[in-house]
Formats: structure tokens, sequence, C-alpha cells
């Protein structure tokens, strides 16, 4: 029986074997199989992301096209549809929703070049300073990255108390002890709060670009310095011509990272300044807050978080598009 | 190469999720039940000087509540910068509180958004009637026409609280009655460090309370008959200008409290680096900060000199809290009878008396704890000379929205930019273009 079942089993599989068309079957299923499980393992993830980020960003977009205020936001699918309206006020520069949300745009972008170029330029000074090795620099390197590991509120609350006019250290620092100003300055009211707010960003985000440049760094092989040290590169040679070139990829994602990081940034604008931020430091973040949560226009809110998104998206996808493109021709 | 890209890609993805998902929300609506008639859950607005003053005065009150009818309320006390956000998030996803404090000034906010159980008669009859309530303190609990949003919890009114020692050391034998003679004293005590009056130039709320009245003092109305801002009227003008000159031209507010807005003015005062301070039911505050209660004295606010404008001798608006109840709460009998208990007399006599306010209620406002000289004071302003601020459903963007006009004229005057009639009306006609149209 045994040897019966055994030859047929192999004849089988030679007739198949020798059947090209007959060959391809259970091949083919294999490979479904082999496709379909990795996502059925992707499928509790994509539900998520579907619940978590996809849903919400529908129904915002449906509430942009809502008169939603105060008397419907209990029930907001009952709010009134106003079509466009939403974002004719919106993009209106000249009435003072539109002129104030433009504004606050031409403040955000300022602030973000400023803060990204800024930490990136600390970050990278940094990395390539601790590239050398000397005593304390485990000490030193776990220093810089303080700023990152702290609670966000509690980091600003505590750079709120340095900003006081009356009794804060930054005062106490510039005009009691060196004299730089002629008398103490505002640092959370009024035209200097920018600087504030640029100091704390600065501060929170230049160890994050720190970090990201240290592991990029520690990619470039050692020999490629010595051969140009002994070609009779200097320093600032080396870094224009080997570190940064060979950092490239790395600060590609960096800057993106830090710019849609710096750009949305809520939390630090909101604890330094709170509800309603001075004029020169209106981060877009917390204006479209302030006009769905504290004027409790919901829907004017929801519009202006729809013209920030496609803002972004044009923004990252050039970005990606031009530095795709730049490093197909190097791969080349 | 390509997880750098996938990284990025998916950075990017996140991200701009992140920010169009900023705005969500839900619906819910329904009614209130009784389906769960054991316990309840309480916000309680921070009115001590610290959350854990005031689970000390709540929490045994709570325990007899909870003696007497074996309901068990859960309390939590709610920060003022955080109970509007909070209040608006319970009413979006329908997941409140039972029973919650409000600032009376935003009743008929709260009340046009539905969640409010509406205080009808019926209602009222369950907790002893609406003629147990002193008139002021209900002229802030709604629009007019409506039936109330909430009851009255805990009166006050604003007084100008003076430094009795700095007075006498200044030669001035008794407080100023008018704006001028506020004016006078302030630059006889503006000097060596001690200035003659304190603020909260970065506190929207402080800074509408007062310009109201200063409007009011004019004879102006931040709003027409007919419910829409008018924030740009010569009156409304003339007044904020005159609150912010306080500090821009006559120079009695130290330029540092243009970005006040943690009550620092009142710590200030306690301290003796304020002569002078406007401030509602200041007492138990300045006495956790060691001042004692014969150091100050307390009088009405000053009004204009000469005759006031159409009628008016305003000197405060009515301020205070109310008890509101969640409409789709789920112990809606539990819900009214601990509004009943906290409102009733021996309640309402421990809780004011804790808090240094007036019982917004007939009886307990007759007793003679509260016939103290300062309590005196805020009584009669109360009875006699404060208005109620504007019961429209915009209230609380009217205060955000003039609020921070004037903080930012504040700003101005205290980097020393002049503060003129065409800044103040600029800064308050963009105000009013930020407000809902209708």
């Amino acid at each position: 029986m045994t040897t019966t079942t055994a030859s047929a089993e192999s004849g089988e599989r030679t007739v198949r074997k020798n059947s090209p068309g007959a060959a391809r079957g259970p091949r083919r299923t294999g490979r479904i199989k082999r496709i379909g499980l990795p996502y059925l393992l992707l499928l509790p993830a994509l539900l998520l992301e579907l619940l978590v980020h996809l849903v919400p960003m529908v129904i915002g977009i449906v509430m942009s096209f809502k008169e939603l205020t105060q008397f419907y936001i209990r029930d907001w699918g009952t709010a009134p549809w106003s079509g466009l309206d939403n974002y004719q006020v919106s993009v209106d520069f000249d009435a003072p929703v539109g002129e104030a949300l433009l504004h606050s745009f031409l403040v955000t972008i300022a602030f973000t070049l400023l803060s990204v170029g800024l930490c990136w330029l600390i970050g990278t000074a940094a990395a390539i300073y601790m590239q050398d090795t000397f005593r304390g620099r485990g000490l030193l390197r776990a220093l810089f990255l303080v700023p990152y590991a702290l609670p966000v509120y509690a980091a600003v609350i505590t750079w709120v108390f340095m900003f006081q006019h009356d009794n804060g250290l930054v005062n106490h620092v510039l005009h009691d002890q060196l004299h730089l100003t002629d008398k103490p300055s505002f640092w959370l009211i009024g035209d200097n709060s920018f600087v504030a707010l640029l100091t704390v960003s600065v501060w929170k985000g230049w160890p994050f670009a720190f970090l990201i440049v240290m592991a990029g760094l520690q990619n470039i092989p050692g020999e490629l310095y010595e051969a140009a040290a002994l070609d009779g590169a200097g320093l600032w040679q080396q870094i224009r011509r080997i570190t940064l070139p060979s950092l490239r990829p790395v600060n590609q994602v960096l800057v993106l990272v830090l710019f849609l990081w710096t750009f949305n940034d809520f939390n630090t604008p909101y604890v330094l300044f709170g509800r309603t931020a001075p004029e020169a430091a209106d981060l877009i973040s917390v204006h479209i807050y302030q006009a769905s949560f504290v004027t409790w226009n919901f829907g004017t809110g929801s519009a202006m978080s729809v013209l920030l998104l496609l803002f972004l998206l044009v923004v990252t996808g050039v970005y990606l598009l031009l530095t795709s493109r730049g490093r197909k021709t190097a791969d080349v | 190469m390509r997880s750098i890209r996938a990284a990025a890609v998916g950075a990017v993805t996140m991200s701009l999720a992140l920010a169009a998902s900023a705005c969500g929300g839900g619906s819910s609506t329904g009614g209130g039940s009784n389906d769960s008639p054991k316990t309840l859950t309480y916000w309680a607005s921070n009115q001590g000087a610290s959350i854990a003053v005031d689970k000390k005065v709540l929490q045994p009150e709570l325990d007899k509540f909870e003696e007497q009818t074996g309901i068990k309320v859960k309390l939590e006390v709610v920060p003022w910068s955080d109970l509007l956000n909070r209040i608006l998030t319970a009413t979006t996803s329908g997941q409140g509180p039972d029973v919650l404090n409000i600032g009376n000034t935003w009743s008929a906010s709260l009340q046009a958004t539905g969640a409010l159980l509406p205080w009808d008669a019926k209602n009222f009859d369950k907790i002893g009637g609406k003629d147990r309530f002193v008139d002021s303190a209900l002229g802030s609990t709604g629009a007019q026409g409506k039936d109330p949003a909430a009851v009255p919890l805990y009166s006050m009114a604003y007084a100008l609280y003076y430094n009795k020692k700095l007075f006498a050391d200044a030669g001035i034998a008794k407080p100023p009655a008018t704006w001028d003679e506020l004016i006078a004293d302030g630059k006889k005590l503006s000097k060596g460090g001690t200035w003659g009056l304190g603020a909260e130039g970065s506190n929207p709320s402080e800074n509408i309370h007062h310009t109201f009245v200063f409007a009011k003092q004019h004879g102006a109305d931040f709003f027409t008959a007919d419910g829409k801002p008018d924030f740009t009227s010569d009156g409304a003008v003339t007044a904020v200008k005159q609150y912010v000159d306080l500090m821009a031209k006559d120079k009695i507010i130290a330029p540092g409290n243009a970005e006040y807005a943690q009550n620092q003015s009142v710590s200030d005062f306690a301290k003796g680096k304020n002569a002078m301070l406007l401030w509602q039911s200041a007492s138990s505050n300045l006495k956790s900060q060691g001042m004692s209660d014969d150091a100050y004295g307390i009088a009405p606010m000053p009004v204009q000199s000469g005759t006031p404008g159409s009628g008016t001798n305003v000197n405060s608006m009515v301020a205070g809290i109310n008890m509101a109840v969640f409409k789709n709460t789920h112990n809606l009998d539990g819900a009214t009878k601990f509004v009943k208990f906290m409102t009733g007399d021996a309640e309402q006599k421990i809780l004011n008396t804790a808090y240094s306010t007036i019982p917004p209620v007939k009886t307990a406002q007759a007793d003679a704890a509260f016939n103290t000289p300062a309590n005196a004071v805020l009584k009669d302003t109360l009875a006699k000379s404060a208005v109620a601020l504007p019961q429209v459903a915009d209230e609380s963007q009217f205060e955000t929205a003039i609020g921070t006009a004037v903080k930012e004229l504040f700003a101005d005057a205290a980097a020393g930019r002049a503060v003129t009639t065409a800044s103040v009306k600029a800064k308050l006609e963009k105000a009013q273009q930020q407000m809902p149209k209708k």
C-alpha cells in the first residue's frame, strides 16, 4: 500500500513538473498567501490610522463647510451648511479675520525659517564638535539632550518665569548685570515676544537636530577625513567637502521634520502667552485655536485648518519632489 | 536610502493628519435621567487661594450632603483658566459633570449651547423658588426673556481696596471717591518703588470688567438694544482710554502690571507694593498672603467727577459664580437636590464666609456674619450700583475681543508707545470686526 501511494505521488509530481501550465497553479496561491499575510498584519494599524487620523480629518473638512457656532456645538450635525463662506472669510485679506490670518501666517513663516535654521546650525555645530573624543564628552552629550527630554509644559513655564519683566532672570542678567538695556524689557507682551518665542523654540528644538546629525556622522568613514587631511584639507574644507555632502540625506529628513514640527507648534506659544498671543508672536496654530475655541467660530477655525493642511501638503510635496530628484541624479 | 524616504513620508503623513484633525468633535443629544441616583460629579470653580484650599472648604459640606441624602458627590476643582474650555469640551462630547460652576458672565453664552438645564418655574420650585435670590444676582443667569441657565451661588462686587498705612504716610485722609481724586492720590503714592494702583493688564476678563464699568459711567454700552456689538461709540472709546491712561498718562500703575495675568497685583497689594487695588472679594486671598484685615480699608469703586452721565452711578459689574446642571445628567433629581443644598441658608453662610463673598440668597445675606463694614460696602454696591455684563450669546467672545484689545493697549503703554483716541478706536474697531457675524 505504502509503496503504491508513494509511487502515485511521485508520479503526480512528475506530471506537474513536466506541464508548465499546471506548475504555475500552486505557486500562484503560494504567492497570494505570501502577499496576503503582510496586509492582514497591517490591517489593525490601518484601521487605527483610519480611526485616529482620517476620520477626524474628514470630520474637520465637513465642519469647515458649516456655520458652526456655540448654538450648534452640542449637536454639530444640525449646523446649517454655509458653502464656501468660512473659506471666503479666511482668505479675504482686506477684512479683519483674513488680515489677521495672513499676518499670523507670515509671522509663522518667519518664525519657522529662523527657528529651523538656528536649530540646524547649532545642532550640526555641536554634533561636529562632539565628534572628537575628550574627557566628559558623554556627560556633555547627555546634558545637551536635557531640553529635548524635559516635559514641554515644565520647560516652557520655567521660561515664562525667566522672561518676567520685574523679577525675571533674563532682565536681571541683561539689564542689572550686563547693562545692555537702558530699562528692563518686556518679553511676554509687545514686539519682543517674537524673540522670546524664538529663543524657547530653538532651545527646545536644537537637541533633536544634534541627535540626528550625530547619528548621521557615525556613517561617514574615517578614512575620508584621513585622506583629506593627507591632501592638506583643513577643518573647514573637511566639513564643507566631506561632512555636509555626506549628511545630505539625513539633513533632508531633519529639516522637513523640524519644519513641520515648528510650523505646527502649539504648546510653546500657548504656555508662553496663554489663550491670546501678542500680535508679534501670533503663530498660526494658536491663531486657529483662538478662532475655534476662544471666539467659538468652529466652522471658520476648521476652514483655516484645512487651508493650513493644503499649504503644508504643497510645501512638503514640492520639497520631497526636489530632494528625491536630486537624490536620483546623485545615485546615477 | 529607502528607509529614510519611508520615514520622511511617514512623518509627513502623520504631521498633516494631526494638523487637519486639530478640529474634531462629536455629537450627542439627550435629556437628563435618573439612571445613577447614588452619585454626582461636581466641577467647582477655583474660588480659594488654591485648589487644595477649595477642597478643604468643600469636602466637609459634600460629606454632609452625602449623610443627608446618601448621594456621593465626586468633586473636581477646575482652575479658572481651564474652566470654560472644559465646559465647552463637555458640551461637545456630552460627557460632562452633573453639576458645575460657571462664571456668571458666561451664563448667556453657555445657555446658547443648550447644554445646561433651563431653570423654569417648576425647577426653581424644587429649590425653594426664584424669590429666594437677590435680583441683581438673578440678572446674570441668562438672556432676558429666557428661563435662567443657572442659579446664583456666590455674589461679588468690585470695590476699592486701599492700604491704610501707605495712605496715612502720604497724608491722605480718606479713600478717593472720584477718578480724579484717585489719580491725584495715586500720584502722591507712586514713589520709591511703590505704585498707586495695581492692575492685571494681560488678563482679558479683568480688563473687560473695568472697561465695562467705565463705559457704563460714560453712559455707553458695548451692545445695541438688539444685541449687535457696538464697541466704537465715543463713550466706549473714552472709557477704554481712561482705563489704560491710568498707566499710560497718569502713571499710577507700574508698567510691569501690563503682563500680569495671575493675580500678581493682589500679591503686590498684600506686600504693600501697590497702595490701591480694584478687586472683587479679595479678603480671603489677602489674608492667605499674610495681610491682616485691619491693614486695609474697603471703599466703593470711584465714579466720574461731577454729575455722572445718563442716570448712572454704576461702580461695579455684578460679579459672581452660578451653579448649573448639565442637561444630560444621569441623576437629575440628585443634581437638583444638590443645588438646593448648596443654595440653602446654612450652606450659603458657611461657603460665602469661607470665600469672603456675599450670599445671593436674601435670607442668608441678612445674616449678621455679612454685616461687617467690608461686606456692607459690597452688599450696598450689589444692591444699588452694580450692573450685569451684557447677557448676550456672544458674551464670551466679547470678553476675549475687548479684553485682548485692552491687553494690547497696555502693552503699548508699558513699552512707552502713545495711547491715543485714534489708537484706542482702531483696536476696538478690530475687536468688533472679529465678533461673529449674524
